[in-house]
């Protein structure tokens, strides 16, 4: 086993990485930005490294300089934690080629499963439920008016090398197509550095629901449950939750079958994600997508589980066998996760600013995964992910409860938050009933 | 007149228009950046474009003075 890990990331992630490691009696080496010098994953780890001047691309998205922060505090390893470099295969060869050891999957993995077009058809060869969509990048207009004909409306654009809903959109006729087309290749070309752009169609009444894989040393692939992660604003994930309330113990022997498959299929190692959309009604599913490395809602895993993820991603990549027996996982009670945003709560748009009162609340079946502390400034450099609150209970509904405490225990002063949306959420009665989709958030800023 | 104010930190990303314009209510005037989100700055009246006080690559302030519509 290496005896040192480098945390290429910042916030919650880096500070949840850092506690597995030093646990494990590693020494845990953090990076970061002028803008984040105050913050708890800086404190909290064994050495930390400067990377430089706030924007991403001059920090944390500097490959030359993350490589340079590892060789000069003497790391053996490098995890990326999720985002920035975490699925950039040209970041996961150059830290193997520095004599590093890359926590995460092969490069080749990565880039096998990085561009979604070819992740499906990949999928669709292995024998994986895919959605009917595009077979190779759209070119224009005019093709993809044409692919549009084809899959038939409503269809969903989104970027083939894209992530995070960023350039994603819901059309419903050629009009709204032509209209979003343009915008759609612009922003993945902006974000992603790659303008190639897929239609898939869409399924209007679905849950966002993943499977949890690891590809283990020995070559196998272990499925260790699923998340659904419906609640949405803007297509990105607010709250997710395990086990998934819309799916029956049929489709979930179907659906972790297949995400074993689809990890198989690119001789998976470490921890991924198999992203599906589920019809309830019908009780299927299809595959969305691949993301090679840890979720960020990986916590509700672990808490029905009891799996630490982050202890066997870094096992893994040390070539060492995991430390549960893969041939008896068992989930158990039920987790919920909140993500909790720097955003106004109605119309959640972006709330940077200084943190003057921070409490977190605490008790039975609480996780709190947080990035900041009192005194922090929120900037507008990064995403707005805040912390992560976490309740575990025996069922659904003690899970609720202690989130509805939980929730109203959170005191964020200073930037705005979504907590007040979660207290929302907490009360509605198609979220508390279970049969929610990804609606559920417009459905409830469309009311009056 | 008017006067667009940000409504949050966040860097300038795309000035549409120019001083000069004539702009009519609900026309993006500039799109600001914040936290890995875009977000049109519009318009709220018919107008022209009296004032531009931002630039692409600036930071603007809570409250700072983005455009000044007559």
């Amino acid at each position: 086993m290496f005896e040192s890990v480098l945390v290429a990331n910042r916030g919650e992630i880096a500070r949840r990485v850092i506690r597995t490691a030093q646990r494990m009696g590693l020494r845990a080496v953090a990076v970061y930005s002028e803008a984040d010098a105050g913050l708890p994953h800086v404190l909290e780890a064994d050495e930390a490294v400067l990377l430089g001047d706030p924007p991403p691309a001059a920090s944390y998205l500097d490959m030359d300089k993350v490589i340079e922060a590892a060789r000069q505090s003497n790391a053996q390893a490098v995890h990326p934690g999720y985002g920035f470099l975490a699925e950039n295969a040209v970041f996961a060869q150059r830290v193997i080629d520095a004599g590093l050891v890359w926590v995460g999957p092969s490069p080749d993995s990565i880039e096998r499963m990085g561009d979604k077009i070819n992740a499906r058809n990949l999928m669709e060869a292995a024998g994986v439920p895919v959605a009917g969509g595009s077979r190779e990048p759209v070119a224009d207009v005019d093709a993809a008016l044409a692919e549009a004909a084809r899959i038939g409306y409503p269809v969903m654009v989104k970027a083939s090398a894209g992530g995070g809903g960023i350039g994603m959109s819901v059309v419903y006729d050629d009009d709204g197509l032509r209209a979003a087309f343009d915008t759609a290749r612009t922003r993945a070309e902006r974000f992603f550095g790659n303008p190639a752009i897929l239609l898939e169609r869409y399924i209007t009444k679905a849950r966002h629901v993943e499977v949890q894989i690891l590809g283990l040393t020995d070559g196998r692939v272990v499925a260790l449950g699923e998340r659904d992660c419906s609640v949405q604003r803007r297509h990105q994930k607010v709250a997710e939750e395990s086990p998934s309330p819309g799916v029956a113990a049929d489709l979930r022997a179907r659906m972790l079958a297949g995400a074993v498959r689809a990890g198989e299929a690119v001789d998976y190692r470490g921890a991924g994600t198999v992203e599906c959309l589920v019809d309830t009604e019908a009780q299927d599913f299809v595959f969305l997508e691949m993301n090679t490395r840890l979720q960020v809602e990986h916590p509700v895993t672990e808490l029905v589980t009891g799996i630490d993820l982050v202890e066997q991603q870094l096992l893994i990549a040390a070539g060492e066998p995991v430390s549960f027996d893969p041939g008896a996982v068992r989930a158990s009670g039920h987790a919920l996760e909140f993500r909790v945003y720097a955003e106004d709560p109605k119309r959640f748009l972006p709330s940077p600013g200084a943190i003057t009162a921070w409490k977190e609340p605490s008790g039975e079946g609480v996780r709190v995964d947080a990035g900041y502390a009192e005194g922090n400034t929120v900037t507008p450099f990064y995403d707005p992910l805040l912390a992560k609150l976490i309740t575990y209970g025996a069922d659904r509904d003690e899970a609720i409860a202690r989130a509805r405490d939980a929730v109203a225990a959170f005191v964020v002063e200073g930037p705005k938050t979504n907590l007040p949306f979660f207290d929302e959420l907490l009360s509605n009665s198609e979220f508390i009933s279970g049969d929610y989709d990804t609606g559920l958030v417009d459905r409830m800023r469309a009311k009056p | 007149m008017a006067e667009i104010r940000a409504e949050m930190v966040a860097n300038v990303w795309k000035v549409v228009v120019a001083e000069g314009d004539t702009v009519e209510d609900g026309d993006t005037l500039v799109i600001l950046e914040s936290m890995k989100m875009e977000i049109p700055v519009i318009s709220e009246e018919n107008g022209r474009v009296a004032q531009l006080k931002v630039a692409e690559g600036d930071v603007v302030q809570e409250g700072d003075v983005i455009a000044v519509i007559e």
